[in-house]
């Protein structure tokens, strides 16, 4: 029951890792009509950037310079390509932020070398007990965060005048615009949310229990991908619930995987997937989504 | 009637789609300041079109304009887009309302103040709003999709004049409505341009439109068939024939019924 109950904390830190992630899929998604797949990348962007600015900055600078180098790189993609694309089929659309990410990954890679790039976070890699059940405490911190996060998303999303003029537009982008709606700047400013909040799931993911900035960091937003496919790629509540019923599927596989070894080893890895798609099957529209994505 | 200064200007507008269709073909009208102007024109004349170019959202629809100019006061809004036509003082109305179902009544009030930057006129607005429409205020907190047709219609004028326009463009108000709302909502476009708005309102429904409209043009495949004073065009055979449903074959004789067919208004 204790193995249990840590793993579901585990799987709850994780997920609220990958709701940040996938939350940025689906805003970038309703305001520009583009299913990014450059978020891996961004992702290693922002790690790399934190881990290695860390030195000459200290810790908490290195992270500012790290979520805003990410933030940029987001608003330059939008600016320079996508924005320019408006009005293109959705499928090349994603097909060219397919490239866009081989590109900076390829980069990337090239400069992490074959190192593992350490971020000094200032709380170490123990972990806390919270009575039974045991958590590191760089997965606490990010539970906290991540929280706070995505509260103060909700939050802006229902209230901010960017909240209601991203709706508008995600639900009628000509009318939005004879309402003087600027679909641009919408779309310009969730990329950057979407570049920040990458940036922040980066700053912990690569902390205990991962060992540290490796390319592999990259698989990890690719397992945010299902986590908003799941939820309804239109729905930000769905890439929260979506997120955390990933990292909890993701958690327990890895936890109990001595009791799945029947499946495979590494099965944990392939299981944000299979939930996806066991999901799909059975609503193709997400739990929370109002468009399938084959009708787009 | 006395010449006044105009704030929309049309002169010879032509606009295809896809490079084949002529949807208008050499247009040229006037909205005078302060005035209600009324395009009649059956489905396909081209109404639609003309407000699109007017607001910007013509290149939405794969549109182009071929030659001509639409000038606001002077100042040429070809060059605009939509959303800097709405910061010039310039709201479209929708055929078919297009409210947003998913906002509240109040999210889509907001989402129509957008462009309008100054924090006073937008107050101002909302206060105007809701005394024309006391219906917004009380469904404030629901979402807009749930409103009645007659409801949603008052939802997307009051949304538009959230932008404090200083002209106002109307797509077929009246469409898909019952009689009596289709009254009010003549009576509301009425006491807007007392307050001082003008009104370009494109319509099927030729009885409230010249019962509004100080002038009227009536388009007929891209171009202007007839123009002048509303309560003219209002007696003309044409217009009684046309578009107010009373049959003047039998003073014309047979001949007017061999050209073209035009659908009749069905709100
Ligand atoms: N998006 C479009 N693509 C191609 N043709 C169009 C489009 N919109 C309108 N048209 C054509 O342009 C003409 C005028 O249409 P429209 O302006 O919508 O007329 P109205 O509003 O008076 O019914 C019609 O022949 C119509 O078929
Ligand atoms: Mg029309």
């Amino acid at each position: 029951m204790n193995q249990f109950l840590s793993l579901l904390l585990n799987g709850v830190s994780l997920g609220a890792l990958y709701a940040l992630i996938a939350l940025g899929f689906v805003i970038i998604f309703k305001s520009s009509e583009v299913v990014s797949f450059t978020h891996g990348s961004l992702l290693l962007l922002g790690a790399y950037s934190i881990a290695r600015l860390s030195g000459p900055l200290g810790f908490w600078l290195a992270v500012l310079a790290g979520l805003l180098i990410t933030a940029v790189a987001a608003f330059l993609v939008e600016r320079l390509i996508i924005n320019r694309l408006r009005g293109a089929a959705v499928i090349s659309l994603a097909i060219v932020t397919i490239g866009v990410d081989i590109i900076l990954l390829t980069e990337l890679v090239r400069r992490i070398g074959s190192d593992i790039l350490n971020v000094p976070h200032p709380w170490g890699g123990q972990s806390v007990r919270i009575g039974p059940v045991g958590l590191s405490q760089n997965r606490l911190i990010a539970i906290l965060v991540a929280g706070a996060l995505i509260a103060a998303f909700f939050a802006a999303f229902k209230y901010s005048s960017w909240g209601v003029a991203m709706r508008a537009s995600a639900e009628d982008g000509e009318t939005a615009a004879l309402m003087g709606i600027r679909q641009g700047r919408v779309s310009a400013v969730s990329w950057v949310v979407a570049g920040v909040l990458a940036g922040v799931a980066a700053l912990f993911l690569v902390g205990s229990p991962t060992p540290g900035v490796t390319p592999a960091n990259y698989a990890v937003a690719l397992r945010a991908f299902p986590a908003a496919i799941l939820g309804g790629l239109d729905s930000t509540g769905g890439a929260l619930v979506g997120g955390l019923l990933i990292g909890i599927a993701e958690a327990l596989a890895a936890g109990y995987q001595d009791q799945l070894l029947f499946l495979g080893r590494g099965f944990s890895a392939i299981v944000p997937f299979i939930v996806m798609i066991a999901v799909l099957l059975v609503r193709p529209s997400g739990l929370f989504g109002t468009k399938e994505l084959t009708r787009v | 009637m006395r010449a006044r200064r105009p704030v929309l200007t049309v002169q010879d507008l032509r606009v295809t789609y896809g490079g084949a269709v002529q949807a208008l073909r050499g247009i040229s009208m006037e909205v005078p300041d302060g005035k209600v102007v009324a395009v009649l024109g059956s489905n396909g004349a081209g109404k639609s079109t003309l407000l699109r170019t007017v607001s910007g959202t013509l290149k939405l629809h794969r549109g182009r304009v071929e030659s001509g100019s639409v000038r606001l006061d002077g100042t040429d809004l070809l060059a605009r887009d939509a959303a800097q036509t709405v910061r010039s003082g310039v709201v479209q109305v929708p055929e078919g309302r297009r409210i947003f179902g998913r906002l509240t009544v109040e999210e889509n009030l907001r989402a129509g103040a957008m462009g309008n930057r100054d924090r006073a006129a937008r107050a101002a607005a909302q206060a105007r709003v809701h005394e024309l429409f006391p219906v917004l205020k009380e469904r404030s907190s629901q979402r807009g999709g749930l409103l009645s047709g007659g409801e949603q219609q008052m939802l997307a004028i009051g949304r538009a004049l959230m932008a404090s326009p200083k002209l106002l463009l109307l797509d077929e108000p009246s469409l898909g409505l019952a009689p009596r709302v289709i009254g009010q909502i003549g009576e509301v476009i009425a006491e807007i341009n007392r307050q001082g708005t003008s009104v370009l309102l494109v319509e099927q429904n030729a009885t409230m439109a010249l019962g509004v409209a100080d002038l009227a043009y009536v388009l007929d495949v891209g171009e202007v068939s007839l123009s002048g004073e509303a309560g003219v065009l209002a007696g003309t055979d044409e217009v009684q024939r046309l578009y107010l449903g009373h049959d003047a074959d039998h003073q014309r004789g047979r001949r007017a019924t061999s050209g073209r067919t035009l659908s009749r208004w069905t709100a």
